[in-house]
């Protein structure tokens, strides 16, 4: 199977813009609002969602990283360890609104372990789900509150999103088959 | 994905420079954890960590069991001393029937060399060597090369001189084997008679005088003087070290204006530091107690991560 290319640059920016908008009208703007992303991709859309925030509204709301290595419940499993980095939240989050950032919505798993690791950190007010891909196949009774694009996938295919801040190479979201380079 | 291959930690000669580096690396990310208003994660939940000592150790057992607990293991302390070697059963007998037990890995520290392989060698679970004789402490030698990367951003290039009874020191035997294979430069110095005969074919530089290293130093790493060594006649006195190997403010003055001082603890305060020193601005002695828990996290993570073993 070819890989086939979903989103370029451009409409993952317009994307990350309409979450933004659709994030300020839920929460009724930036009052108690923050962003945690989770690495690596997750953080970078965080990133770029604090700058759409702030075209928006001029104001920049908090924003952090977690990594949820930790909290993985494969971590024993896998032969090898995964590289574990820095978390980095530099600001109180209870009783705060939490916009989780996320590239792929896949299993849920990810966002389990994400959910267990923010409440070691306070107690926020809520904790809302924003992903840039809802690509089906949940193990765990978990959905997005914001979704840049619904993807239906295959249980054997890859959706990969390309991000030029770690890639060096421009935006895309691709699919493609398990086991292709 | 990393690539650690290791199930054990008995020697910094088993590791490689890049394991050394992934070390460093997630000790910085573990460093964050202890930082938290909840000091805890899930990663080795359910894993059952003995430490196994037959030594007295308050520093090394302590920084140990906050690493397994920050990591959510449970944690079982064991003082062979007081326990059944007295009734005559060996060490490796008692290590068997914790083995028996089911429990994931060893921490062990004993007076004799050697003591961790043969644990390892026999043993199913992992084995981590929390000093074992004159030979090896790799995990002190791990959290003072991350002491090092984090305050001076690098190791590679650095002077580092290493001062005081190397003989009968097992941190100064991993220092040098980690530091030399992360390219410092590394200098023993010490008096004669607590110099071990042919040190220098570790590729290491050998002096008799502090005040030689003092001015070209950039970590002046201090080990603790055994009282003992005057009564077995290593020394003439300990007044007598001090005037030669002790750092004051007045000597201090004629190192680099930002040298680290360091020691593995606990300091004789006026024997290898006077006490203004240690508590200097220079010194980083108990930033090297913080790290510890950071380091010992990250080895407990690491070696978790590799099931099978390798000895």
């Amino acid at each position: 199977m070819q890989n086939s290319r979903i989103m370029d640059k451009e409409t993952i920016r317009r994307s990350l813009m309409r979450l933004a908008h659709e994030i300020l009208e839920k929460n009724k703007g930036v009052q108690d609002l923050c962003l945690v992303g989770i690495r690596t991709g997750g953080a970078i859309l965080a990133d770029r969602l604090q700058k759409c925030i702030k075209e928006i509204e001029g104001f920049d709301v908090p924003m952090g990283v977690l990594d949820i290595t930790l909290y993985r419940d494969d971590l024993t499993i896998a032969n090898t360890q995964p590289v574990l980095r820095e978390t980095l939240i530099s600001f109180d989050i209870t009783d705060k609104k939490v916009i989780l950032v996320d590239d792929v919505l896949f299993t849920g798993r990810t966002i389990r372990a994400a959910l267990d690791a923010l409440t070691d950190f306070g107690r926020p007010a809520n904790i809302q789900l924003a992903v840039l891909i809802d690509r089906g196949h949940r193990e765990l009774p978990i959905r997005a509150d914001y979704v840049g694009k619904n993807i239906p996938t295959a249980i054997d295919e890859d959706v990969r999103v390309v991000l030029q801040e770690t890639e060096k190479k421009e935006d895309e979201v691709v699919i493609k088959k398990r086991g292709d380079k | 994905m990393i690539g650690w291959k290791h199930g054990d930690l008995l020697d910094l000669n088993d590791l490689t420079r890049e394991d050394i580096e992934t070390v460093i690396e997630t000790a910085k990310a573990f460093k964050e954890v202890s930082t938290r208003d909840i000091k805890k994660v899930p990663a080795l939940r359910g894993k059952t960590v003995v430490m196994l000592f037959a030594e007295p150790s308050t520093r090394t057992r302590i920084s140990f069991e906050l690493a397994a607990k920050r990591l959510s293991a449970d944690t079982l302390n064991v003082t062979v001393s007081t326990s059944s070697t007295q009734k005559g059963e060996t060490l490796l007998d008692m290590a068997k029937n914790i083995e028996a037990m089911n429990v994931d890995m060893i921490i062990v520290r004993h007076k004799s060399a050697g003591v961790p392989q043969v644990l390892a060698r026999a043993l199913k679970p992992g084995v981590i060597n929390a000093g074992d004789g004159c030979r090896a402490h790799p995990t002190q030698a791990l959290l003072d090369m991350f002491t090092i990367q984090e305050k001076l951003g690098r190791i590679e290039g650095l002077k580092v001189a290493i001062i005081g009874d190397i003989l009968h020191s097992r941190v100064a035997r991993s220092d040098i084997d980690g530091l030399v294979k992360m390219g410092a430069h590394v200098t023993l110095c010490g008096p004669s008679t607590l110099m071990p005969p042919g040190i220098e074919r570790q590729g290491v530089g050998v002096t008799y005088k502090l005040d030689d290293v003092l001015p070209e130093s950039d970590v002046l790493m201090f080990l603790r003087l055994q009282k003992e060594r005057q009564e077995e006649k290593y020394l003439p006195s300990i007044r007598e070290y001090v005037q030669h190997f002790g750092l004051t403010t007045e000597r201090l003055k004629r190192a680099k204006k930002d040298v680290l001082v360091m020691h593995p603890g606990p300091v004789n305060r006026g024997v290898e530091l006077s006490a203004e020193v240690a508590d200097g601005i220079n010194s980083v002695i108990l930033e090297q107690v913080t790290n510890g828990v950071a380091v010992r996290m990250a080895i407990l993570y690491l070696l978790f991560g590799k099931k099978e073993k390798v000895s």
